[in-house]
């Protein structure tokens, strides 16, 4: 590990404040202080902004907001989420394990990096952590890599799942940092790779996430459902946050996002044109998969994702619709 | 840097770097080497403490960030010469062999005891489940044990869960 | 009883390697080779040197002095070759592990690469015939004719399965304390699986007298095989104490674990059984192609377990090495019947289902009266006791064998058989005895990594001397002690627990003392096969949807020997099944073939089964007595649970799909596969 100064800050404003070049924003540490630790990562400058009180769940309206702070295990286990958000909370119980959890604050969630092998070992190029030095997982290791808007640049995928769920319920990212407050929407935080992976998100130098606001939940029912060759505290092979409303054997509302394929939470927006307005039937989901998955660029040893994603989004739909 | 913290009930009051885990501050500065080293990346839970109550991976806690925290420690899970429930059921059920997981399981078990909500294997969100079997070794995932004794990990820490 | 050390692990009071409060210690901390072969051009310690609290590099530049004969992973720093990815090419050493780290990382190394070849392949040019396998086994063997046998069969399978790399992984990272005293004499407190060896190794390797070098390891959190030879972060951490003339503890990271600290080799083994109409076979053939380094050859005896194991007119061996520009593999539990028994069990099943026969009927036909290979008597075999205790214990009588037409909703459901074997070997040993305060003080230096060797020998020890198990003090651990074998092989109790019987039964003659040394005993031992037996039956459940496999649960039946302690012997048995669990499913490390070297080099990668895995895993046993194996009538049972788990989970994973997976771990991608 690299010297660093380290600060507490004690409001946003005083974290946003202390912010200058190598400046990094500590959470609960359980990506941060990992990947400071394999030099990753390296900081001339912690501003601590774990203990901020940010660390609220509040009702606001009709909606739900969620400050940045809160501890991914909090989030789970609170009331009001696991009634009105229940693929929020699974999404957070298949994350990690529980001590993880219970110091993983919900910005730290969102902003951890990819576990790409290649990434954490700065022995070895990468795009995304040396800009122009290579990607060699393409020619080498990738098979927990992305199969869906990848790039000759790189092939990482976003490991959260609550960014996938956050994705499927349209959440709203809020944002301060030196340029003001600002709001962004899921998806939209992260980013396809292009030609500049070493950003993972549209948050710019400085921008601090303060809290993650929920709009109404959609229609119908939903489910988060991961896929891992061990049975727990693994990362997703593949992942699937779903809603579906049907109405009369008509789907009414639907979303689907997809872990573990790709950059960034994918949005299966072509899935879900597909279904709105038509049949509930096994075949209309298939179909559905389908065409979302035609975009799919898989590599040799990856894929294996889209026969999973398409299964997954076929059964996750039908148990949906039973 | 300067940060006091209590650990195990104790004050301390130290100068730390600000690189030290919380990990590296127990086994290295206060010699409570109970806490074990077993990846220093949070993937196996063998430095499992409580931090404020709560279970966390000491390896991933910047000593620094731990100003005015109060750390429990496996050496601060017994009353004295009384075994924590948990220590005693762990030695009655065989529910460990090689013993380094052992700290972090315990303190991982004690926290989770107090842990509220359902877990990830849980039916019904809504419900604070019982602490079946199966509860139990999901919660415990965090904590690996090459030796493979979560068989017996579990019955220890269901019988005291009861 | 329970554990003796029990109540010390529990409250974190427990020792291990770099644990003991030192004064004035200092930390090192290794650098590694980032090309897999070539030379290192040059160490610029430069900037490291000028770090706050750095008191030393070393390097290939001036290497620290060894004896001559230091060799292989052990001539730490001696040579500008680089004969792996990984490989230790200097440490920093400073008075924090903060300022170590950063160092290490300060230091500058340029190389002059050259190709590197790390791939196995059955077909590698460069395979041949190593003279021995592990520890010094004939290479090949051959009895009858394979050709004819097969020709002449009714059924036959030719089938390849292959394992991966894989990893030991015990909790404890490998880590030594090492200090020098004032006269010279070296101490290390080290993560080992025998402080005797690891003595003698670490002396030899720096040109000292034995005598000159004592190791202490009270408690040490496993090693699966990986702490049974010394290791380099031990003889790293002399050589640092020596040059900056305070105590240095060295704690490698879990990634530095992945490269210097030993590995399962790949394994790819081709398979030929061939079986007469009634089920019996007529010949089996089994060839394995491995991996060793450049540095030092290490020849598992993968195909040695299918000489012990089933009766046949025609049995072929062969073990082909080829040597990669890799780190050199080494003992992971059960070598040779891990990865062996795994493909011969999984053949076997595919032959049971190529001639329509019951997996276990299968097996109980082919019992043989004698060794296959060498023709001796067993001393005891309970094979088919285990096979059939296991079936009835399991409901294999209520099973269809018809494969691919059991599910749950989503969930296929099947089950396998799979037999497990080791031998029951034991190695000289030397214990002494004495009263003290009028109790009894037994002392030899074995290793309790985990094993529950204190608590054995405690009760061995109580059992000879007639007393209770309360007025028995065991020590062990500590090289000073009496000379015994590594914890290893599964013959650690049986070779010290012969020795404190000795111990105990001369201090019972003569009332105050008894020292033995079994050297003389074990070299009368009669020659008989001795091998205990074993057989694993598992329930798996695969998703149709994701490929997922779900382990339902595992049972294991052993016959080995007598059972000393109920409670230890069922927890190395199901702690074996647990890691065979892992191998079956989920343990892999890959090769990197660009640079070299390991990937997935951590826990979140290299994944061993969690709490979450393993929700139904039992161990039983038959009674065996056995009075030619040793005066407790043991046999060892630290590495027989893993032995065959894979098999028996990869056996009801086909029955369970259909579909046969030839290729560990078995993964929901292989199974998305068809």
């Amino acid at each position: 590990m690299n010297p660093f100064e380290y600060a507490r800050a004690a409001s946003a404003s005083e974290a946003v404040r202390r912010f200058r070049p190598g400046t990094m924003y500590l959470g609960g540490g359980t990506n941060l202080v990992d990947l400071m630790r394999l030099g990753v990562a390296r900081p001339d400058h912690l501003v601590d902004v774990s203990r901020l009180p940010l660390d609220a769940i509040e009702e606001v309206r009709d909606r739900v907001r969620v400050g940045a702070a809160v501890r991914n295990s909090d989030l789970a286990a609170d009331p009001l989420v696991r009634a009105r958000y229940p693929m929020l909370a699974r999404a957070v119980l298949v994350g990690a394990s529980g001590q993880v959890r219970n110091m993983a604050t919900v910005a730290g969630n969102l902003l951890q990096r990819t576990r790409c092998a290649y990434f954490q070992d700065v022995s070895r190029p990468c795009n995304k952590r040396r800009p122009g030095t290579g990607c060699p997982a393409i020619d080498g290791d990738h098979s927990n890599l992305a199969v869906l808007g990848s790039s000759a640049a790189c092939v990482a995928t976003h490991p959260s799942d609550l960014a996938v769920a956050l994705a499927a319920l349209d959440a709203e990212v809020h944002v301060t940092g030196p340029g003001g407050d600002r709001i962004v929407p899921m998806p939209g935080l992260h980013r396809l790779p292009g030609d500049a992976p070493e950003r993972d998100t549209v948050l710019e130098s400085g921008d601090l996430i303060t809290a993650v606001e929920l709009p109404p939940p959609p229609p119908g029912r939903t489910v988060y459902r991961k896929v891992r060759e061990r049975a727990s505290f693994a990362f997703a092979l593949v992942s699937v946050a779903a809603a579906l409303d049907v109405r009369d054997g008509v789907v009414g509302d639907c979303r689907i996002a997809l872990g573990g394929v790709a950059h960034a939470p994918w949005r299966a927006e072509r899935a879900e044109r597909a279904l709105i307005g038509g049949p509930a039937t096994g075949e209309a989901f298939l179909a559905a998969a389908e065409a979302e998955l035609e975009q799919a660029r898989p590599l040799p040893r990856n894929a294996y994702k889209v026969p999973m994603a398409r299964n997954l989004i076929v059964h996750t739909l039908e148990e949906l619709a039973s | 840097m300067d940060i006091s913290l209590h650990v195990n009930g104790v004050p301390r009051a130290l100068a730390v770097d600000p690189r030290m885990s919380l990990l590296d501050l127990l086994r290295e500065r206060l010699g409570l080497t109970g806490s074990k080293k077993g990846c220093d990346h949070g993937q196996c839970g063998a430095c499992t403490v409580l931090i404020d109550g709560r279970r966390a991976n000491a390896c991933l806690a910047l000593a620094v960030a731990m100003d005015g925290s109060e750390i429990t420690t496996v050496e601060g899970l017994a009353n004295g010469e009384q075994l924590h429930p948990l220590q005693a059921a762990f030695v009655e059920h065989d529910a460990f062999q090689c013993g380094y997981c052992t700290p972090g399981q315990l303190c991982s078990a004690a926290g989770m005891l107090g842990e509220p909500g359902p877990s990830a294997v849980t039916e019904d969100l809504l419900a604070d489940p019982d602490l079946t079997p199966a509860e139990i070794r999901e919660r415990m995932s965090g904590n690996l044990c090459r030796c493979g004794a979560y068989v017996n990990i579990v019955a220890a820490i269901s019988e005291v869960a009861r | 009883m329970n554990r003796v050390e029990g109540r010390v692990k529990v409250t974190g009071l427990a020792t291990y390697a770099v644990e003991y409060p030192v004064e004035d210690v200092t930390h090192a901390y290794p650098v590694q080779s980032l090309i897999a072969k070539g030379r290192v051009a040059r160490v610029d310690a430069a900037a490291a040197l000028a770090m706050p609290g750095v008191l030393a590099v070393l390097s290939v530049e001036d290497p620290p002095e060894l004896a001559g004969d230091a060799e292989g992973e052990l001539a730490v720093l001696q040579s500008r070759d680089v004969a792996y990815r990984g490989q230790l090419v200097a440490v920093a050493v400073a008075d924090t592990y903060e300022n170590a780290r950063a160092a290490a990382d300060a230091v500058r190394v340029s190389y002059e690469p050259a190709d590197h070849d790390v791939s196995l392949r059955a077909d590698h040019p460069g395979l041949y015939r190593p003279e021995v396998v592990n520890p010094a086994f004939p290479t090949d063997s051959e009895q009858g004719d394979v050709e004819a046998g097969l020709a002449g069969a009714a059924t036959s399978v030719d089938v390849t399965y292959t394992t991966p790399v894989l990893h030991n992984n015990p909790m404890e990272p490998h880590a030594a304390l090492a200090l020098w005293s004032v006269e010279g004499r070296l101490l290390v407190f080290d993560s080992t699986q025998g402080t005797s060896s690891d003595r003698d190794t670490i002396a030899a390797t720096l040109g000292l007298p034995p005598g000159r070098v004592r190791v202490v390891a009270r408690h040490v959190g496993g090693g699966f095989g990986s702490k049974g030879t010394t290791r380099p972060h031990a003889v790293l951490a002399a050589v640092a104490s020596r040059a900056v003339g305070r105590p240095v503890k060295v704690a490698l990271t879990r990634q530095q674990m992945f490269d210097i600290t030993g590995y399962r080799t790949p394994t790819i083994q081709r398979l030929r059984l061939g079986a007469d109409a009634d089920g019996r076979l007529t010949a089996v053939e089994h060839v394995a192609y491995e991996q060793s380094s450049t540095l030092q050859e290490f020849a598992e005896q993968t195909a040695v377990p299918t000489r012990s194991m089933y009766a046949t007119p025609a049995l072929r061996t062969a073990h082909r090495l080829v040597r990669l520009d890799v780190a050199t593999p080494s003992w992971m539990r059960a070598p040779g019947e891990c990865p062996g028994m795994y493909g011969l069990e999984s053949a076997m099943d595919e032959l049971a289902y190529a001639a329509g026969l019951d997996p276990v009927e299968l097996r109980v036909r082919n019992e043989p009266v004698t060794e296959p290979d060498s023709g001796l008597p067993f001393s005891s075999r309970n094979l088919v006791g285990c096979l059939r205790e296991g079936a009835r214990r399991f409901g294999w009588d209520r099973r269809d064998p018809a494969p691919a037409v059991r599910r749950e909703g989503e969930w296929l459901v099947g089950t396998g058989v799979a037999a497990s074997t080791y031998p029951a070997r034991r190695q000289p040993s030397r214990a002494r005895a004495s009263v003290r305060d009028g109790d009894f003080l037994v002392q030899v230096a074995a290793a309790d990594i985990g094993t529950g060797a204190r608590t054995a020998l405690t009760r061995i020890a109580a059992e000879t001397l007639g007393v209770a198990p309360g007025r028995v003090h065991l020590e062990l651990g500590d090289s000073d002690l009496p000379d015994a074998p590594v914890a290893g092989g599964s013959m650690g109790t049986a070779s010290w627990g012969s020795a404190v019987v000795r111990a105990c039964e001369e201090l019972k003659k003569n009332g105050t003392e008894g020292s033995a040394d079994t050297t003389e005993e074990v070299k009368t031992d009669a020659e008989l096969a001795r091998h205990a037996f074993g057989a694993q039956f598992a329930e798996v459940l695969v998703s149709a949807v994701t490929g997922e496999i779900r382990v339902r649960r595992l049972l294991g039946v052993f016959a080995a020997g007598r059972i000393l302690d109920a409670s230890l012997a069922r927890s190395q048995f199901i702690g074996g099944m647990t890691m065979g669990l892992g191998m079956a499913l989920m343990e892999e490390t890959l090769t990197d073939e660009e640079f070299g070297g390991f990937l997935r080099r951590d826990l979140a990668q290299y994944h061993v089964p969690v709490c979450a895995d393993v929700p139904d895993v039992e161990a039983v046993w038959l009674d065996e007595a056995d009075d030619a194996l040793n005066p407790m009538g043991s046999k060892g049972i630290g590495e027989i649970g893993i032995v065959g788990t894979a098999a028996a989970v990869g056996n009801a994973v086909y029955h369970a799909t259909g579909q046969r997976v030839r290729d560990l771990p078995i993964t929901p991608a292989k199974i998305l596969r068809f």
